[in-house]
């Protein structure tokens, strides 16, 4: 080791080659704080201290004032006079660390560190993306004043509409009422006819069923009347084991002759007094070798087989799959729900039916009923469906007047638009005060990144940033949500998408609607030459 | 990052498991359990008892290095050849391998600094008993019995160790499958072989010769009696549906130890647990088999990423240590008191009467390789430390900006990321050193590529970093991406590089990147060219402050057993069964030879490894993995680090915020404030976790978390020469309380607070909502300072010290002198020339102690004595300096700027006296 490090507590600083008007790191505002040949008192008061050990490179002062210009202090700043462009402060522990940080170099006296005075490259800079941006601002403020006529021009349109449409609303609702009691009068005529013609056809099919029934009872009675005597016999009945009455499996001679009434045998007529209690069970032919009790589950196996036949997606869908992937999916739902159960019940009427024969078709007199009523509904229905359509208009046009599309409709035009930005991956969509959404370039669906949610802004520029909530869940997540930054622009593009959290996107997006109008006079560069008297803007 | 361990196919299943139980843990079920271990299963079967091997003490040779052995079993007349050395610096090292194995066995490479130095062992004593050995100094003997065989370490009258005193030694040795035809012929071969090798041999071994042929019964009885049954698992085993063919059969090795009046065991990292190691009896062994666990959880012996055989022993009078050099899955059981007599042979008689003693008896189980142990002898716990560096190397010494604080996340999304997080420390004045990239920077996760879109201009990027004097780490991980369109595949694959699998195929598994390819890097010539793969022209847009992340190297392949890599896959002559807990070691060592390479030779390396053997210190740092954003898991990272610091790696961190799951503020402040007092300082957290940089959590928070990091930046050169002295010794630079205050067993367990060297101790805030916390202040006749008052404390005391958000328990010792760097700038290099300030701290005796170490921060040059090394003391009001390396030359820019003398009166006068050189 060189030795000279271990040296003292205090080194007696080197005489600083600042300027003589005021120590270095000192801003011209506190240079009379700062007087030579005078104790020099720490800007807290906590402390006086001989001159000399300001900017000694060495701390006395707690507030670091006694070292404006070195980094001994840790709370302390340095002041960049930047000539040429605007000063500024640093923090005192940016000194001399050999990285430039005041444009005019002067943090940077004594590090080695090859610092050059970038001022004016700076100014010039920020003076022409100033321009720039004042150009753009004021492109955009004119484009915005048009966006704002054009808006409350809209806006009155919407209202003069919606007053056209709330009055031609009072006068679907009278033609709805009328058209009800058109249909009313109508229907009922119709529902009379109609069912005069229905008890007919009922009693009819009772008469035949009665007949059926009869028929069967006597077929069953000679086929269970085995020794042809006459007469059924517990031990007749015994072979058919599917009466068993308390289902057990075994169909004892006390419960036969239950089943019979408690005698032994019964003649036709006695017979008949007891069908009723048998033909639900009875099985035709059977004898004692057929096993009844397997029956009832062959029954309930049907309904998984039927639920095979309405299977969503059998193999043939797939060309069309292909097509219409999202549509083809929404006719699948429709399918499997609404329309594919109904059919097996439906086929199980018919059979019904089918046992007692269709019924007769109404006659000419029921039909002209049906029909006048037929028209009458239609015309209704007709007359109610433009009537929830004008609601949805109304409550459309609603909306969007009390909509808060800032303080001067400005964003008005954003409305039902829709913008998109391609990245390497996705094609991002926000369509504003609706959602935004991502979907992947090359195929695959969509998510959603967020729905309208608020104006997020800060409290003093509320409008500057759109917020967009509970888009699609993140495994492991919150759901999905999106800022959207608005900056002026002459043009309404979304210019960048990222996501800075998982799941947490921000959007940058541009439109005249947020420029603000510019100062009447472009701001007045700082002085080009490196007078110190006018670095204190 | 990255610790995502499951099939692609199984993250719904888990997904469902975690929304059914609504619990968040580690799937136990992935991973084996002894019972499901079938070497692990057979072997702690075996209960103590008398041994069944005996020493054939006519086959006793004695060079001037090395005594052997031959052991015989009298189960199965298999004999093992034993070989016991004195090695340097009282370590006794004892192999035992079979005398004649079917095949090679296993001995791991690479680990050992060198072949260790020995030193002259001697016969005392010897009698058809056994033979005692003489140690050298200190009356140190080794007694080696022999029916049943066992070895005992005396020093004077004690007890040291003993060595199969519970008859648990057993040594499966290699065998013929018996129920296959390759075995019938194979064994005929084999002895044609045999034949053949004797005629050959019978010159260099005549004696060996003879004895062989003089007891040609033996030889027949050999094949007679081995009747072992062949038990399920011995030549196949499943688990979950992986199956290991084990061509090789049963293999496993096992040998107990017994320590006489210990009951404090430290070490054999890496688990979630406490310091100080519990008995096993009640559960399952620990298990050291380098995993990648899923969220992994606290408090069980479960293996982690990393494992170090090593076990520390300690109590008031002396601290030992045993290393097991075994790199196959390996399973220790520990018990207490439990072991039969500790008494043998007349020599020890006098011993009868001790068995009330409290003991610890360990048992190390191995699935394949040789017996091959060190026994470290102390008697200090510095003595351990070198003993044990003496092997493996030590610490090594790294770059002082690493020693900074480390800004990580998976993931920086992209350049402009990563210059936005770069300007907010500058914007919220918050020093920080290292901005680290996960995988999502590459290109499809190829190592060594850039994301084309978010990462075009990488040399732009680490360009703009270097202008603020910061640096980059950017991961790169050793499984491969197989593509044709790759050209570290292309080249690997061409090379021959993969590992293969059992059926003579290059290896392939699941791992980020899809199907992935894993290098060799037990193959020399294999790392040899990973190293020249990072290259400046080689590793495009790399450039010198880019430094490299090694994770996923335990091996970690999604689709493997237990998440890793089969243990039939083939490392040209070995199975990976013999070398896996060595394949990180080897990954980090391949990349940190390249980041030296690169530079020349010049520039020291810094790499950051997930997985980790014995040796791994000599390589770069560890953290301890995929951790959770919960207050245990913070308490726990003291201990983790603590176990590892023990076994020689000292440069050991958790991840600061906790990798999975979101931390509270509070959590995140507590976690900062720890963080910084511990070696390895970075922040972490995982991709699906909200933005955690410092200054999202309100002004109050980022105030606190900036005043931490500064208090680590203030701290930096003292860290710097506890590493340079980790470097030079061994010794780890975060301590257990008992490593400094080795008599007093109020220290033996304590984990929740820990020292900084020998000079600071820390006690962090660990609990939510804590108003205050209790600090154990060793020391009879010590001061501790307190950092931040300069209060004064005596020593040897339960403290109770009320606490704020602000507070961080941190007390400096009384006869200490710590140097700092109070002038905190943007990064560690802003700081170089900065000058410093000297904290005296007095103990009762007004003196105090200590060193400061300058260099220039980052090359080798320290190598060639380009360091300042100094010792400053006070005493007698005199604080002086002298310098402690004359031979050594260095310049600095830095100067002291401020003496602070703690614990003295306001000095009349100060004088200054400068002595010549």
């Amino acid at each position: 080791m060189s030795g000279q490090y271990l040296v003292l507590l205090f080194l007696f600083g080197g005489v600083f080659s600042v300027e003589v008007q005021r120590p270095r790191g000192v801003p011209l505002s506190k240079r009379p704080l700062y007087e030579e040949d005078k104790p020099f008192t720490c800007l807290d008061g906590s402390r006086t201290i001989p001159f000399d050990r300001v900017n000694d490179d060495y701390c006395d002062c707690q507030d670091g004032s006694d070292e404006p210009g070195t980094a001994a202090c840790p709370h302390g700043s340095f002041h960049c006079t930047n000539a040429g462009f605007r000063p500024t402060f640093i923090p005192s522990s940016r000194v001399n660390d050999g990285i430039c940080d005041c444009c005019d170099a002067t943090d940077e006296y004594n590090s080695g560190a090859d610092c050059q005075n970038t001022c004016r490259d700076l100014w010039r800079k920020e003076k022409e993306s100033m321009e720039k941006l004042a150009e753009i601002a004021k492109e955009g403020f004119l484009l915005k004043q048009q966006l704002i006529q054009e808006a409350n021009r809209g806006l009155e349109e919407k209202k003069s509409k919606l007053t056209d449409v709330q009055n031609s609303k009072k006068d679907l609702e009278e033609k709805v009422e009328a058209l009800r009691m058109v249909k009313e009068t109508a229907e009922q005529p119709e529902k009379e006819a109609k069912d005069r013609h229905l008890k007919a056809w009922e009693e009819q099919k009772a008469v035949i069923r009665m007949e059926k029934d009869k028929a069967r009872m006597a077929e069953v009675f000679l086929e269970l009347d085995g020794d042809g005597d006459g007469f059924v016999s517990v031990a007749e009945l015994l072979s058919h084991s599917e009466l068993d009455q308390n289902s057990d499996g075994s169909f004892t001679e006390a419960e036969a002759q239950e089943l019979l009434g408690g005698v032994d045998k019964l003649d036709t007529a006695g017979f008949e007094s007891i069908w009723s209690k048998i033909k639900e069970k009875y099985m035709s032919g059977s004898n004692t070798d057929a096993p009844a009790p397997v029956e009832p589950p062959q029954e309930e196996v049907k309904e998984p087989a039927s639920d095979n036949d309405s299977e969503p997606y059998p193999d043939d869908d797939n060309p069309e799959e292909e097509e219409e992937e999202e549509d083809e999916e929404d006719d699948d739902e429709m399918d499997d729900g609404d329309y594919k159960s109904p059919p097996p019940t439906e086929t199980h009427e018919k059979k019904d039916d089918d046992e007692d024969g269709t019924m007769p078709p109404y006659d000419e007199e029921t039909q002209k009923l049906i029909d006048a009523a037929q028209k009458a509904r239609d015309e209704f229905d007709e007359a109610e469906k433009s009537l929830r359509e004008v609601d949805d208009n109304i409550r459309n046009l609603e909306k969007e007047i009390s909509f808060d599309f800032g303080p001067s409709v400005e964003f008005a035009y954003l409305y039902s638009q829709c913008y998109e930005l391609t990245t390497g991956e996705y094609v991002y969509r926000l369509c504003p005060f609706n959602r935004v959404s991502q979907k992947p370039k090359y195929g695959g669906s969509e998510t959603n990144l967020g729905s309208w949610g608020k104006w997020a802004g800060p409290e003093d520029n509320i409008y500057s940033v759109m917020k967009y909530e509970h888009g699609t869940g993140c495994w492991q997540g919150p759901n999905r949500s999106t800022t959207v930054k608005l900056t002026c622009g002459t043009e309404t593009v979304v210019t960048s998408t990222s996501e800075p959290s998982r799941c947490e996107y921000l959007m940058e997006f541009t439109s005249p609607a947020v420029c603000q109008e510019p100062p009447p006079m472009s701001q007045e560069p700082p002085p080009m030459t490196s007078d110190h008297g006018h670095d204190e803007l | 990052m990255a610790a995502f361990s499951v099939r692609m196919v199984h993250v719904l299943v888990l997904w469902l498991a975690v929304c059914l139980s609504g619990t968040w843990a580690v799937d136990k079920g992935n991973f084996k359990t002894c019972d499901q271990s079938s070497f692990c299963k057979r072997q702690r079967a075996l209960k103590p008892g008398e041994s069944p091997y005996r020493v054939l003490l006519e086959t006793m040779e004695l060079t001037n290095t090395r005594l052997t052995l031959q052991l015989i079993n009298d189960n199965n007349k298999v004999r093992l050849l034993l070989e016991l050395y004195r090695l340097q610096g009282n370590i006794t090292r004892v192999k035992i391998n079979e005398l004649k194995p079917l095949k090679p066995r296993y001995e791991v490479p690479d680990v050992l600094v060198r072949e260790p130095p020995t030193e002259p062992l001697s016969v005392l004593s010897q009698d058809e008993n056994g033979v005692v050995l003489s140690l050298g100094a200190e009356s140190q003997r080794v007694i080696v019995s022999a029916r049943p065989f066992r070895l005992d370490i005396m020093e004077g009258h004690n007890v040291l160790m003993s060595l199969n005193s519970r008859g648990l030694l057993a040594f499966e040795h290699l065998r013929m499958r018996k129920d296959t035809f390759s075995y019938k012929v194979t064994s005929t071969v084999a002895s044609v072989w045999d034949n053949i090798k004797r005629v050959f041999s019978s010159q260099a071994e005549p004696e060996a010769e003879k004895k062989d042929e003089a007891d040609p019964a033996n030889q027949a009885e050999t094949a007679k009696e081995e009747e072992e049954k062949v038990e399920e698992g011995m030549w196949e085993e499943t688990f979950k549906s992986h199956s290991d063919s084990k061509p090789n059969g049963p293999s496993a090795v096992s040998l107990d130890f017994s320590l006489p009046g210990v009951e404090h065991v430290y070490g054999i990292p890496e688990h979630a647990e406490p310091l100080k190691l519990k008995t096993t009896e009640s559960g399952d062994p620990y298990r050291l088999y380098n995993l990648d666990v899923f969220q992994y959880e606290l408090y069980n012996p479960m293996a982690l990423y990393g494992a170090v055989p090593v076990m520390l022993a300690h109590n008031t009078k002396r601290t030992t240590g045993i290393f097991w050099l075994n790199a196959a899955e390996t399973w220790v059981d520990i018990s207490s008191n439990t072991a039969g007599k500790t008494v043998f042979g007349k020599m020890l008689d006098y011993v009868q009467g001790s068995s009330e003693t409290p003991q610890t008896d360990v048992r190390w189980i191995s699935e394949s390789g040789i017996i091959d142990v060190f026994l470290m002898l102390g008697p200090t716990p510095k003595d351990v430390f070198s003993q044990y560096a003496s092997l493996t190397g030590t610490q090594s010494f790294p770059p002082l900006s690493s020693l900074g604080y480390h800004q990580c996340r998976w993931n920086y999304n992209d350049q402009e990321d990563v210059r936005s997080v770069d300007a907010g420390f500058d914007e919220h004045d918050i020093p920080y050193d290292f901005i680290w990239l996960d995988i999502e920077h590459t290109d499809g996760k190829r190592y060594f590529t850039w994301d084309p879109h978010k990462f075009a201009t990488p040399k732009d990027m680490l360009q703009g970093l270097m202008d603020k004097k910061r640096k980059m780490v950017a991961i790169v991980d050793p499984h491969i991406k197989i593509d044709n369109n790759y050209k570290i595949h292309n080249e690997i694959r061409s090379r021959g590089f993969y590992v293969k699998n059992k059926d003579g195929g290059d290896y392939e598994g699941w791992c980020w990147p899809g199907s992935a390819g894993y290098p060799d890097f037990t193959r020399a010539d294999m790392r040899a060219w990973w190293a020249s793969m990072f290259a400046y022209d080689q590793y495009e847009g790399s450039m010198e402050n880019l430094y490299t992340w090694n994770d996923m190297n335990e091996p970690s392949v999604f689709n493997g057993p237990e998440v890793t890599m089969h243990k039939d896959a083939v490392h040209g002559s070995w199975e990976h069964r013999d070398v896996h807990n060595l394949y990180g070691l080897y990954v980090q060592m391949a990349t940190a030879d390249g980041l030296i390479q690169r530079s020349g030779g010049v520039e020291r390396p810094f790499v950051l490894t997930r997985a980790f053997f014995a040796g791994s210190q000599r390589y770069g740092a560890v953290w301890t993995g995929d951790n959770a954003a919960e207050w245990d898991h913070l308490k726990i990272s003291i201990p983790m680090c603590l176990s590892l610091g023990l076994v020689g790696i000292s440069f050991c961190g958790a991840d600061v915020g906790g990798f999975f799951k979101s931390p509270s503020p509070e959590l995140l402040v507590r976690w900062y404030q720890t963080g910084a007092y511990q070696p390895f300082f970075r922040a972490h957290a995982h991709l699906d976790t909200p933005r955690r940089e410092p200054w999202l959590f309100g002004p109050e928070n980022l105030a606190l978390i900036r005043d931490v990091v500064r208090q680590r930046y203030t701290f930096l050169p003292y860290w710097y020469q506890l590493f340079y002295n980790a470097y030079r010794t061994g010794e780890p630079v975060m301590r257990p309380l008992w490593v400094e205050y080795p008599q007093d067993p109020a220290t033996f367990a304590v984990d929740d607070e820990f020292l900084i060297g020998r000079d600071l101790l820390v006690h962090p805030v660990t609990d939510e909502g804590s108003r205050g916390v209790t600090a154990y202040l060793p020391g009879k006749d010590e001061f501790w300072y307190d950092i931040h008052t300069f209060h004064k404390h005596n020593g040897a005391q339960n403290l109770y010290i009320p606490v704020t958000m602000s507070s961080i328990p941190v007390f400096q010792r009384g006869g200490s002198i710590i140097p700092r760097k109070l002038r905190v700038r943007r990064s560690s290099s802003c700081m170089e020339h900065d000058p410093y300030t000297l904290f005296v701290a007095l103990n009762p005796q007004r003196t105090a102690e200590g060193e400061l170490y300058i260099d220039d921060g980052h090359t080798f040059n320290y190598e060639k004595k380009e360091f300042i090394h100094r010792r400053f003391s006070f005493a007698n009001n005199v604080l002086s300096s002298v310098n402690i390396a004359p031979d050594a030359k260095f310049t600095t820019k830095s100067w002291v700027e401020r003496i602070i003398v703690l614990g003295a009166s306001k000095p009349s006068k100060i004088t200054l006296r400068t002595a010549g050189e």
